[in-house]
């Protein structure tokens, strides 16, 4: 990092020889804050060495410069690569540089690019470091849609899946609301060569769903995930009685956030599951209403009533119920 | 809180966005002001207040931006990307300006960008993403030569993003978000392919995007947000669903997102304005048919005036 780096650039005799040049786009006034001004002039130089397409170590400096005062602009990112590429730099520095962009701002698309760019050069080699770069990254969000969408590419490209269920798992520890993680864990499930495929993994997923199902009924994401795991397979989603009776369990509990169990009870009733006497009775306790016979009608009921913000679709749905019961 | 929508102010927040070209918050934005130029346009037209701008300016400035290669760049002097050269379009498009480009030239831009599994990279540095696919649907839609890619492998790469909620990531496997689903329906709804959506099952994971205080949210468990009205919403008309939220209670939290003395929309109640949120909040009410909004095509986010101008004549 060069050490000048505070003194501005028309004052450092490294710069002497060149004219910055300024956005073509209106009137240049004096400028009230020393923050504005070093950005102001860090972009005039890198524009004059962009213009004469100068790819040389000062101007690979330069790039840093504007980077940590920019981390968005697109068109330096595509000129350090070019730097990058005719010095024939080290790329394992530029995965640290990387970092340290990131550490400032790490919601840009073109940080992401631009390390799949060096990592996707680097190889097989590296998919340790990736995935340990994205393990930073999600520790401070969890949910940051670009480290996830980087931690899927080098698990395909690079490799390193072994660990990524127990992964998946100790972020659900932390947040058992965290919807990329389920996302995350069904992409292993489904797509990890060490593994044995979706069909494989069922009985135990569903296990593992359900125990977090109980933990707290109100997340969409554990909900969403079982049903996922009977993609395309209608017949064994209600066959199999843990699915039908995590949805009983949760509605016999008093005090307890509903929703979900009685719409994932409905789709199970619209596909055909013969509903107990048991699943009667936890839905009928739970009305308000007068009982109606047809327990998927009485189901949508209850959720106009309990869901009023999604009346109109629960309205629909109970249009939709053919079967009877 | 507020009950209604400020237009006026939300008129003069952008119009003297345009004349601070030298604040600071200007200079850091200057590598896209294609895309907040688009922002800031579109809400004027659907606010029936284009006539406010310099037009022949604008115009010179977006063809300024365009390289040899036919691709639009963010601003003058710097790289062209398809994000950038959409905006340019739908500008030129505002302003019935499209006969100045070269459609041949723009066209074979994007084109090229095609890649052989039907996806499309952002610029030649090769970064694919769902969005790329939207954007070159629709800009090449705009500028009508749709027969300069491969549209079948096109949508079925977009299809290949389809997850089992219904929805959409950037890339295959990738979670489903409300952007890039905005991107995926769009995309198909543009040529004619909304077919090979679940619209019941993607309809029921959008409306349960919209969380107790009328706000829509973009994944599970995430904060509501302004820009999700537009995604979410243009989505769901796209599919015929929008019915199943409650659209009063989206309505209120837009019209609460308004910075009411100084104009400007942000992204939730009581945060900073910025013209992204801006646009989106006043293209989320068009779409909810809000009194004195111009209403907004939901695929190619342009006012409908526009796009039938565009598409109904040769």
């Amino acid at each position: 990092m060069d050490l000048d780096a505070t003194v501005p650039l028309s004052e450092r005799a490294e710069w002497s020889d060149v004219v910055p040049l300024t956005q073509n786009d209106g009137p240049n006034p004096v400028v009230q804050i020393a923050y504005k001004e070093e950005f102001r002039e860090t972009m005039d130089y890198f524009r004059a060495i962009y213009s004469s397409d100068e790819r040389s170590p000062r101007a690979l400096r330069l790039t840093e410069e504007a980077l940590r005062l920019n981390s968005g602009n697109y068109t330096v990112w595509h000129f350090r690569r070019l730097v990058l590429e005719a010095l024939n730099q080290d790329l394992y520095e530029e995965l640290k540089f990387i970092e340290r962009i990131a550490q400032d701002n790490s919601k840009n698309y073109q940080l992401w690019h631009h390390r799949r760019w060096v990592a996707e050069k680097l190889g097989p080699d590296v998919a340790g470091k990736e995935l340990d770069f994205t393990r930073r990254v999600l520790s401070l969000d969890a949910k940051h849609y670009h480290a996830w969408s980087h931690r899927q590419w080098a698990l395909r490209a690079l490799g390193g899946w072994e660990t990524e269920l127990d992964y998946c798992h100790k972020l659900l520890e932390a947040d058992v609301f965290n919807n990329s993680a389920w996302n995350q864990r069904y992409y292993v499930i489904t797509r990890s060569p060490s593994l044995g495929g979706l069909e494989a993994m069922r009985e135990s997923e569903v296990s593992y769903t359900v125990k977090a199902i109980l933990a707290n009924p109100e997340n969409e994401s554990s909900w969403s995930y079982l049903k996922a795991l009977y993609k395309d397979d209608t017949k064994s989603c209600i066959s199999d009685p843990s699915v039908s009776s995590v949805c009983l369990s949760v509605l016999s509990r008093t005090d307890c956030f509903h929703r979900f169990a009685l719409s994932t009870l409905l789709d199970l009733l619209c596909e055909g599951l013969r509903p107990t006497n048991e699943h009667r009775d936890s839905v009928k306790a739970l009305a308000t209403e007068e009982a109606d016979t047809n327990l998927a009608n009485l189901v949508c009921t209850i959720l106009g009533r309990v869901d009023p913000i999604r009346a109109n679709y629960w309205a629909w749905r109970k249009t939709k119920i053919t079967v009877a019961m | 809180m507020a009950d209604k929508l400020v237009a006026d102010k939300h008129v003069r927040y952008i119009l003297m966005a345009e004349k601070k070209k030298e604040s600071f918050e200007s200079v850091v934005m200057d590598h896209l002001r294609m895309n907040g130029a688009y922002w800031g346009l579109t809400t004027l037209d659907l606010l029936e207040k284009l006539g406010s701008v310099p037009q022949d300016e604008i115009v010179s400035w977006v063809m300024s931006c365009q390289h040899e290669s036919g691709g639009f760049a963010g601003n003058t002097g710097h790289d062209p990307h398809v994000l950038y050269t959409l905006s340019a379009v739908q500008i030129l498009a505002l302003f019935d300006k499209l006969n100045i480009l070269d459609v041949g030239k723009v066209s074979s831009y994007i084109a090229k960008l095609q890649n052989e599994d039907g996806s499309f990279s952002g610029d030649m540095w090769g970064e694919v993403d769902t969005r790329f696919s939207y954007i070159a649907i629709c800009c090449l839609s705009i500028l009508k030569c749709l027969d300069k890619i491969n549209v079948g492998k096109a949508v079925g790469y977009i299809v290949s993003c389809k997850n089992l909620d219904g929805g959409f990531g950037c890339t295959p496997g990738a979670e489903s978000h409300a952007g890039q689903i905005f991107c995926c329906v769009g995309a198909l709804a543009i040529t004619g392919n909304l077919h090979r959506v679940d619209k019941d099952l993607l309809g029921w994971w959008l409306c349960e995007r919209q969380v107790e205080c009328g706000g829509l949210n973009g994944r599970p468990e995430k904060l509501p947000d302004v820009c999700y009205s537009w995604w979410v919403l243009s989505s769901l008309i796209m599919i015929d669903r929008v019915h199943w939220i409650d659209k009063a209670k989206l309505v209120k939290f837009i019209l609460d997102c308004q910075d009411l003395d100084n104009g400007g929309i942000s992204d939730r109640p009581d945060d900073a304005v910025d013209i992204f949120h801006t646009y989106f909040g006043v293209a989320g009410l068009s779409l909810l048919e809000y009194p004195g909004v111009k209403p907004v095509d939901p695929a190619y986010a342009l006012p409908v005036d526009v796009i039938n101008r565009i598409l109904l004549t040769k």
